[in-house]
């Protein structure tokens, strides 16, 4: 039986399974933006850029590129039918007046009442930047973080409460790690799935706060080679 | 009534009487809709001092990397400063530039309230992190709110497609971005555009920025830096 960690394709991947057909989605940077390649055959999703996009379609081909079409992270993109453009003040409109029927951002910690940090490393070098994750993090109507469930250094990065700088209070619906899917509910967070391979005590040992789950819990549907 | 003529000969003319000190906004986001050849042109004339405003600090020497690069900058509102930043970064560290982090979102809020002539308002962004730091907090129909203020600016330096001679403008893609909301809140609007049509060419469906809010126009081909 396979023990190796999701990759970040793999978490990606999973995460894509996430989003209904006809949604509208905003993908912040990293895995999250990994995750568009992954939509299922058949299900439509009109990706939102913060510069006043959406409808989102894939990378433009080389040659083919539009350097006015763009991602948030200045990619080359296009637009599925359906698209549209406006200003960067009516985008977040759609993203803090909760519009966007999912986003996904990547985390640095996340707390058990759901709470965000995604922005700054304390004592790292540099000015930081917050983009647009504050707006995003309040406003989603569902919220997934994608992200490794431990840090380089083997830290824990599900945490009882964050210690590093808040994106957002209290706003995240689920966590999609290389470990497992966890659920952020009144009760504190719920286990839904396993990387295959992993039992959910594993899953617990490096996850700070208690993690609720019942019986068997079901693995993640990926395939690992 | 002949219009004001609001067409300028060259990127320099426009940019001619920044005084130093000034507060600008300057529209573009991931790489399109920089009005980059007012922001050479602006290096060329030299004024120092200046506060800026603008979603992010440059890429090496282009967008607002030369401003920094010659130290003409000394204050900063951004949301993203960005890892091309590098001489904001360099100024950062030494503690030469201040600079002011405001959500994305909230920074183009700010701008649309001030266009709007509504000073402040109440926002949930950033409620329980460090950006809530000094503002006032009110508690509005069971949820937590800061106190946000508008921002202003002296000038707006923006990007459009094309316009007619009065100003009307229309943008192009996700080159629109935080160019027409800057036009709203500035004092002086100056804009870089491919083309200058005749009045009435452009369909009045479809313009986005009406000419009331820009001042100066000038063609400029575009430059861009990746």
């Amino acid at each position: 039986m396979s023990k190796r960690r999701l990759t970040r394709e793999q978490i990606a991947e999973r995460a894509a399974l996430e989003l209904p057909d006809g949604a509208c989605v905003n993908l912040g940077w990293g895995i999250p933006n990994l995750t568009a390649a992954y939509v299922p055959k058949g299900v439509t999703i009109y990706f939102h850029s913060e510069n006043g996009i959406l409808g989102m379609g894939p990378r433009a081909k080389k040659g083919e590129e539009d350097f006015d079409l763009v991602d948030a992270m200045k990619v080359p993109v296009t637009l599925i039918p359906g698209a549209s453009f406006f200003a960067q003040e009516a985008a977040h409109v759609m993203t803090r007046g909760g519009h966007l029927d999912v986003c996904m951002l990547g985390g640095l910690q996340v707390s058990e009442r759901g709470d965000l940090a995604n922005w700054r490393v304390p004592g790292a070098k540099g000015a930081g930047g917050i983009g647009g994750a504050m707006d995003i993090a309040v406003g989603a109507r569902r919220l997934i973080v994608t992200m490794e469930h431990t840090s380089k250094d083997g830290a824990r990065k599900i945490v009882k409460r964050c210690d590093y700088p808040l994106t957002a209070v209290e706003c995240v619906n689920t966590v999609i790690t290389d470990l497992a899917v966890i659920d952020v509910t009144p009760e504190g967070l719920s286990l839904r799935e396993v990387a295959p391979g992993f039992t959910p005590e594993e899953v617990q040992a490096l996850t700070e706060p208690t993690l609720r789950y019942s019986g068997k819990v079901p693995e993640m549907p990926i395939k690992i080679q | 009534m002949t219009p004001k003529n609001k067409i300028y000969p060259s990127v320099d003319a426009v940019v001619a009487d920044i005084p130093d000190g000034a507060s600008i906004m300057f529209g573009g986001f991931g790489g399109a809709g920089f009005p980059n050849n007012l922001i050479q042109g602006l290096a060329r004339k030299g004024s120092k001092n200046l506060s800026v405003i603008s979603n992010n600090c440059g890429t090496g020497d282009g967008e607002l990397g030369i401003l920094f690069k010659n130290q003409q900058i000394r204050r900063v509102t951004a949301a993203f400063p960005g890892p091309g930043a590098t001489y904001f970064q360099q100024q950062f560290d030494k503690g030469e530039v201040e600079l002011e982090l405001v959500p994305q979102g909230i920074l183009c809020e700010r701008m649309r309230a001030h266009g709007a002539g509504i000073p402040a308002f109440f926002s949930p962004v950033g409620v329980g992190t460090e950006v809530a730091n000094g503002k006032e907090e009110r508690v509005i129909r069971g949820k937590r709110y800061i106190l946000e203020q508008s921002i202003g600016a002296d000038y707006a330096f923006i990007k459009a497609h094309q316009a007619d001679r009065l100003g009307n403008l229309v943008f192009r893609k996700g080159a629109r971005n935080f160019n027409p909301v800057m036009a709203t809140a500035a004092r002086m609007t100056f804009v870089e555009v491919d083309e200058i049509v005749e009045v009435g060419t452009l369909d009045p469906e479809n313009i986005v920025t009406p000419f009331i809010y820009v001042d100066r126009i000038v063609v400029a081909k575009g430059l861009r830096y990746v």
